[in-house]
């Protein structure tokens, strides 16, 4: 670990923004100016939309300190957004059941209820399952033939499938949430966030009811049996749903891009499918698709010699910690071959990504499926046409048009 | 090398069981870390320090030091 440069604390001007401005032609890098404020001061200060003016962290220790901090709360009452447009007294508390957006101990009695679900070795009796459902639509795409959007065709359907079926909710009923789950992932807070929140909300609670009177073997029946509320049920239901639907579909999507702009590295998976597991985990690093979160101070914490004020929020900045050149040598080459343990795209602490092994296992299935069925696979399109979810909280690409020559 | 784990720390995230199979495992129950081996080998070591480095709620402590319940022993101990 080299020793963090001298720093005056607090002593700069706080930043007025969030800079967000990707270099052109790199849609796998975080924005020069957010890397280059990580290596002059890992944490600083940071004005907000609101008028707050509170913290971000850039760099990988800042971020994990205060992630893995229990004085740092996730509660959405409490919480400065770095983002235009909030409502001006602030964000409501969350729903009861929304776990993301509470703390310990309420925090830990719905996370106890989901983590038997999620664990590795659940996760991994799911492969066959992952390898059969990637098989069927490649045999569509196939059947489609070329050109094909692969979002849609592939990195869109195999994780929504997934989650649908851990969780009990109808495929076929699709067209009533992946929509409105998208909303909620696609973006600012827009007049389509209500309208979202409210369609899900009523679709998730007519199966939860449905789920109760008739018990099914799935997550949310079983959820049926604990001491949770319907509404309770309901909002862990739209939680994880709305975390299958989003997540790993753009790990597919911009992690196909990345391996193709990458082809020396996506020949070394080709010859050799046991390197699919580094391959995710370098994936997850170098595109920390969940760029950002934020947490509030609930007391004054000391950091790297700069003191965070009770009733501060800082920024996390998951895409520039994975990229801290403290933390990983030569951090923004793409290098299955290196150690990515640390990596901070689930994020850290107690509200790391519940998920994150069947997220493992999709990402592990689907990249090799997809480049042993086609081993010619290439863009459609320049890279630069490639549409990027550039304002979204989860990144990724919105399309990515793929072609290959039929045998 | 002694691991041990904290449960009521444990959010079941999985890490340990991922890096180091033979040394963690999870409660199929509740998804919360169990210590298969209390004195893994040493060629196991380097994937234990990995597990204990990078479990996200602190839970696992090697030989008393580490980010646990008041850096050490103290916390529930599950064998």
């Amino acid at each position: 670990m080299t020793p963090q440069p001298p720093v005056p604390p607090t002593a700069s001007d706080p930043l007025p923004g969030l800079p967000t401005e990707r270099p052109a032609g790199c849609p796998f890098d975080p924005p020069a100016e957010l890397g280059r404020l990580r290596d002059e001061l890992p944490l600083r200060r940071l004005a907000f939309p609101d008028g707050h003016v509170g913290w971000l962290a850039t760099g990988h220790a800042a971020v994990r300190a205060v992630l893995a901090d229990p004085r740092f709360s996730s509660r959405y009452d409490i919480m400065h957004v770095p983002a235009e447009g909030m409502p001006p007294g602030g964000l409501p508390p969350a729903e009861p059941g929304d776990l993301t957006g509470i703390d310990p101990p309420e925090h830990t009695r719905y996370r106890r209820l989901l983590t038997g679900r999620f664990t590795v070795r659940r996760m991994r009796l799911l492969t066959e399952r992952v390898e059969r459902i990637a098989a069927e639509h490649l045999d569509a795409m196939e059947r489609q033939g070329p050109p094909v959007d692969l979002v849609a065709a592939y990195a869109r359907p195999l994780p929504a499938l997934m989650i649908c079926e851990l969780l009990g909710v109808p495929y076929a009923d699709r067209d009533r949430f992946q929509r409105h789950a998208e909303v909620l992932t696609g973006g600012a807070l827009t007049d389509d966030t209500g309208e979202a929140v409210t369609a899900l909300y009523t679709y998730l609670a007519e199966l939860v009811r449905a789920k109760r009177a008739e018990p099914t073997d799935d997550l949310l029946s079983e959820l049926t049996e604990t001491d949770l509320s319907d509404a309770e049920l309901t909002t862990v239901g739209i939680v994880l749903l709305g975390a299958g639907l989003d997540t790993t579909a753009n790990m597919i999507g911009l992690g196909t891009f990345t391996l193709l702009r990458n082809p020396d590295r996506l020949a070394e998976l080709r010859a050799d499918p046991e390197l699919a597991g580094p391959v995710v985990e370098e994936l997850l690093r170098y595109l920390s698709i969940a760029h950002t979160g934020v947490r509030t101070a609930l007391e004054d914490v000391e950091i790297d010699g700069q003191t965070v004020r009770a009733g501060d929020s800082v920024v996390v900045s998951l895409q520039t910690a994975n990229r801290d050149p403290l933390r990983f040598d030569d951090p923004d080459t793409f290098d299955p071959h290196r150690s990515t343990a640390g990596h901070l795209a689930f994020g850290h602490g107690v509200h790391g990504c519940l998920g994150q092994q069947l997220a493992r296992v999709e990402m592990r299935v689907a990249f090799p499926a997809l480049f042993s069925r086609f081993p010619g696979l290439r863009l459609a399109v320049p890279p630069e046409e490639v549409p990027l979810r550039t304002d979204a909280t989860i990144y990724g690409v919105s399309a990515l048009p793929v072609t290959w020559d039929e045998g | 090398m002694r691991p041990r784990v904290d449960r009521e720390r444990c959010i079941g995230a999985g890490m340990c069981a991922l890096r180091s199979p033979e040394t963690f495992d999870q409660d199929p129950d509740d998804g919360r870390v169990l210590l298969l081996d209390a004195a893994p080998p040493p060629e196991r070591h380097a994937a234990v320090r990995e597990a204990a480095g990078t479990c996200p709620s602190g839970a696992i402590t090697l030989d008393g030091r580490g980010p646990g319940p008041s850096g050490g022993p103290g916390g529930a101990h599950t064998t």
